[in-house]
């Protein structure tokens, strides 16, 4: 198994008091298969995906990222994690503004020594990124940014990639390109994909689905 | 992984020049003047060094008069013959050439061996420099400015400049001091069965080696100030560093999040920005080094000119380069750059990975943190009042200035922060209430940069304010001091004596002003006689009297000191007695200010004088005479006894040369206070700079609602305008402050003399002004680039809403 989420809780302290944000939740991802993980606003899909990356701990329970459990790693070893397995693509994009749209798609492939020049130009190709290699991200609009985000993510060639809202920001007709794109290259290397979507048209087009509803899986 | 993530954050500079620019700039000008300061401190205590080791001060004991001002040649001799092993030496200062230099005289066959006397043991050397009219040994400089000298000066290595060494025997004629000496040196190794210094010569004592030298303890207080000074402006520097570090970081933080986020430990990532930030430091420390040295090339002349005038201290007009000085300037440049991120260092150390990718609020307002920060000025202020109270000599008062000015910066954004809601509160229409709102906004970006502001123009008020009540208050102090209209100096006694019969049928007067030097309550000074005379019962501003002070003094029942040894020893009139060196023991009659002079003084009677002290040479007079033939009568004096033009001053004359030094001396501390307004400007010019970038988004939104580009930028400018004139308003009652600590704490424990506080609007007016000026300079670029910018850039920030 790839990733093996088990019982895990997570609270978060508010002024109110404590709010459970995750009671029980426990999912499976195998590696080559892709699981979507829907839910309204505020159910804890988001937290659930900052916890499988090792962005967070959980409260209780048991993360297994190729059967390792990352709960109790400490803060380098979580590092080491994200950079050599897993890949991120953030709904904000988290770009580095300061770095070009080339020194962006290498960013992360970089990182975890894994730069392949010819990858990264033919991801840009697919991703019809070439002819923006040398601007900014701040000259780009937000679905060619969020391609840029994708791309870096997929140049590093992750084990797991875990994806928020990735087409969020994008038209209906770029989202799906854009996720056709993620699919076929995640199973193209054997990787596996959690995506977190609010759109059960997307999620239709997993492997698998998991709805989350107040914390727990429905 | 790590060169990635440091290429990463190091893309930040390059995207953004102008803010690496600035940081770099602030970084330089702070350690410029730090470390130009600390080259000119450096530079003078090595010749304080050099000129106490000139003639082994630094390593040998010597014998010196207990009682008396000079000792006897009878005496060395005596000393000889019962087989103690010393060394003669006269030393004095008198004009050769032309030039203003400290004679030493040595016997070159008794002298302990020490390398200015090394050129002696050439052939002929001895007998050159024994024989009349002998020859001198001094620094190269020294001897090179002494080619018109009456004797042959030539350059030796191991003497400090300003120093020349004679025998004993040229120093005794050049000096008019036939068979006087003004100490003994000791070999270090003398005769253990010698006898006692008790039974040779019980007048003499003995004195230990000295290892600072007097020049440097004398000077201290000089120094403190300049380190002083150099330290605000270093202080003021930092003030641009920590607005462009924090800027920086915050600009940042969401790559921070994402650097993690992508795998580098926070650990890796904090050395990462330590390294970027002492790499900063070292480059901009280079920069700043270089540009101090040519700070301190500038103001060295000045330096030397008011250290030589206040204190007869030689030190060379230039600067050298010294390793330990390049490395302490870096070595500051790296402490104050990590002390100013500091801040940040530690936030973004205990950065969550899942902070909000936006920056934090940098720019929003926080009144919690209002809050704290107004308890902080109200603890120093504390502090501040406390250390006024408490006392605790010029460290203290340097810290009670720290914590005021500290106190007042803090407490500043506070002030602006309600005087601009109170300004919005009244404002009408909906422009002025949003210039108002917006101005506010703006406040946390600028606030550094307008602490910066505010410490700058609060020392120019306080030094200016100290310097102009200081040259008000000696300008008439000189008017009444300088009271007779002619002096007249004398080349020997037997001169003297027959100018004043030449003079006594021509004047109204002729006023002795001999002196004595000698030990005065432990530390060298000076006995002058004083005639009974209206000229002084009518002119000579006494800061305190006993009953019938003249009258007393004229009768030699008491002595008058001045302010200077009364603050130091608690000898006011009617507190207590005074030994004079060989002399009685008087009781104070009175106290005298005695600006300028750092050394113990005491007035004497004439006739006690006379009695007491009747080898005391006999040549230097004031001579009243009515204004309208003073000029006539000083050229028939020169024509009479061929007397140079140096020996006849007439009061102008003399007034002129006093107030050159008085200038002289403030020239550095003006410097120092324009370099830091201008270190303050670059801060505005800075916050202003940077903050444009960011201001787009609160501008394009008021754009759109149609105020063109050409007022926004005016009223960008208005808002620098603004800030600038309530900071220099603020700045105002802080400077005055400032100005009644140097003066009341400072200046005493210092110098020994306190100044009454006078105030000078006009000079806060032309302040004011450039406090706008700089406020409108900083602020032009910045506006003008809004006034130019492309619609398409404002339109973009729509764009980017999601």
């Amino acid at each position: 198994m790839l990733l093996e989420i088990d019982g895990v809780e997570k609270s978060f302290g508010t002024g109110d008091g404590v709010l459970p944000v995750l009671r029980g939740v426990s999912l499976g991802l195998e590696a080559g298969r892709s699981l979507a993980l829907t839910g309204e606003s505020g159910s804890g899909k988001s937290t659930l995906l900052h916890l499988a990356a090792g962005l967070d701990q959980p409260d209780s329970g048991a993360i297994r990222v190729q059967g390792a459990d990352i709960a109790g790693l400490g803060d380098a070893a979580r590092a080491a994690l994200r950079r050599d397995t897993i890949g991120l693509v953030f709904q904000q994009f988290n770009l580095i503004p300061s770095l070009d749209v080339g020194a962006n798609l290498a960013f992360q492939a970089r990182m975890a020594g894994r730069h392949d020049p010819a990858r990264i130009a033919d991801l840009a190709a697919r991703l019809g990124l070439s002819d923006f290699l040398r601007r900014y991200p701040e000259q780009l609009s937000g679905g060619q940014q969020q391609r840029v985000a994708i791309g870096r993510t997929l140049a590093a060639r992750p084990a797991l990639v875990l994806a928020d809202e990735p087409t969020g920001n994008l038209d209906e007709a770029t989202g799906d390109a854009v996720l056709d794109l993620m699919l076929a290259l995640v199973a193209q290397q054997g990787a596996g994909l959690l995506l977190v979507t609010h759109s059960p048209r997307l999620a239709a087009r997993c492997d698998a689905q998991a709805h989350l509803r107040a914390g727990r899986v429905a | 992984m790590r060169r990635v993530a440091l290429g990463a954050l190091l893309s930040h500079w390059k995207r953004r020049p102008v803010q690496l620019a600035m940081l770099v700039l602030g970084l330089s000008l702070a350690t410029a003047l730090w470390s130009g300061v600390q080259a000119i401190n450096a530079e003078a205590r090595a010749a304080y060094a050099e000129a106490a080791a000139t003639l082994g001060q630094d390593r040998l004991a010597r014998l010196v008069p207990a009682d008396a001002a000079h000792v006897d040649e009878a005496d060395f001799v005596a000393l000889r013959r019962a087989g103690w092993l010393v060394a003669p030496v006269l030393e004095g200062r008198m004009r050769l050439g032309g030039e203003r230099v400290t004679v030493m005289g040595v016997d070159p066959l008794t002298a302990p061996p020490q390398e200015g006397l090394a050129a002696l043991d050439e052939d002929d050397g001895l007998a050159g420099f024994t024989a009349p009219p002998g020859r001198g040994l001094a620094a190269p400089e020294t001897a090179a400015e002494l080619a018109d000298a009456p004797l042959p000066v030539e350059p030796a290595r191991g003497i400090a400049p300003g120093i020349v060494i004679v025998d004993i025997g040229i120093a005794q004629r050049l000096l008019d001091a036939p068979g006087r000496l003004s100490y003994l040196q000791l070999h270090p190794d003398q005769p253990p069965d010698r006898p006692a210094l008790s039974t040779i010569a019980p007048q003499l004592e003995e004195r230990p080696h000295d290892d600072a030298g007097e020049l440097a303890r004398l000077t201290d207080s000089f120094h403190l100030n300049l380190t002083a000074f150099g330290f605000l402006s270093f202080a003021v520097g930092l003030f641009i560093v920590h607005s462009a570090v924090g800027l920086a970081f915050e600009q940042r933080r969401p790559v921070f999040r994402t650097l993690r986020a992508l795998g580098l430990p926070a650990s890796s990532l904090m050395a990462l920005l330590v390294a970027e930030l002492a790499a900063l430091a070292l480059i901009a420390g280079a920069l700043g080094v270089a540009l101090g040295y040519l700070v301190a090339a500038v103001l060295m002349p000045g330096v030397a000119a008011t250290l030589g005038g206040l204190y007869g201290a030689e030190i060379p007009g230039s600067v050298a380069l010294r390793p330990q000085w390049w490395l302490s300037g870096l070595a500051i440049a790296l402490a104050g750059t990590l002390v100013a991120a500091a801040r940040d260092l530690w936030r973004t150390a205990r950065l969550p990975v899942l902070a909000a990718a936006r920056p934090r609020a940098w720019a929003l307002i926080s009144e919690r943190a209002l809050a704290a920060q107004l308890g902080a000025a109200a603890v120093l202020a504390l502090v501040a009042v406390a250390l006024a109270q408490i006392g605790g000599g010029l460290v203290g008062g340097f810290t009670m200035l720290a914590a005021l000015l500290l106190s007042a910066a803090l407490a500043l954004p506070v002030i602006l922060y309600a005087v601009l809601r109170g300004a919005q509160a009244l404002a009408r229409g909906p422009v002025a209430q949003w210039f108002w709102a917006d101005t506010r906004q703006q406040l946390p970006g600028l606030s550094l940069a307008l602490m910066a502001l505010l410490l700058a123009l609060a020392a120019n008020i306080g030094v200016g304010t100290m310097v102009s009540s200081f040259r008000l208050t000696f300008t008439g102090w000189l008017d009444q001091r300088l009271a007779a209209e002619l002096y007249v100096t004398a080349r020997s006694d037997a001169e003297a004596e027959a100018i004043r019969d030449w003079l006594a049928p021509r004047a109204d007067a002729i006023l002795p002003i001999w002196y004595v030097e000698g030990d005065l309550a432990g530390r060298p000074g000076r006995v002058y006689s004083v005639a009974d005379h209206a000229t002084y019962r009518d002119h000579w501003p006494l800061i305190d009297a006993g009953a019938r002070p003249w009258e007393r003094v004229a009768a030699g029942e008491g002595v008058l000191v001045n302010e200077q040894l009364a603050r130091a020893e608690g000898l006011w009139a009617g507190d207590g007695t005074l030994d004079l060196p060989g002399g009685p023991e008087l009781p104070v009659v009175g106290v005298y200010s005695d600006y300028g002079n750092p050394q113990p003084q005491v007035m004497l009677g004439l006739d006690a004088f006379t009695r007491h002290y009747p080898d005391a040479p006999q040549r230097q007079h004031g001579v009243r005479a009515p204004p309208e033939a003073v000029h006539d009568l000083a050229a028939e004096l020169r024509a009479e006894f061929d007397l140079p033009d140096a020996n006849v001053t007439d009061q102008a004359e003399a007034k002129r040369f006093s107030l050159q030094i008085f200038e002289r001396t403030f020239t550095v501390t003006r410097a120092l206070n324009v370099l830091t307004l201008g270190v303050a400007g670059v801060a505005l010019l800075a916050s202003l700079v940077t903050l444009s970038g960011m201001r787009l988004a609160q501008l394009a939104p008021v754009w759109a609602m149609g105020l063109g580009r050409a007022r926004l930028a005016r009223l960008e400018l208005w808002r620098a305008l603004a800030l600038a004139g309530f900071t220099a308003l603020a700045a105002l009652p802080v400077g005055l402050l400032l100005a009644w600590v140097l003066l009341a704490v400072i200046n005493v424990e210092a110098f020994g003399w306190r100044l009454p506080l006078h105030v000078f609007p006009a000079d806060w007016a032309r302040l004011g002004a450039v406090a706008l000026v700089t406020g409108a300079l900083a602020a032009a670029l910045p506006a003008l680039r809004l006034a130019r910018i492309a619609p398409a850039q404002l339109v973009k920030v729509f764009a980017h809403e999601r």
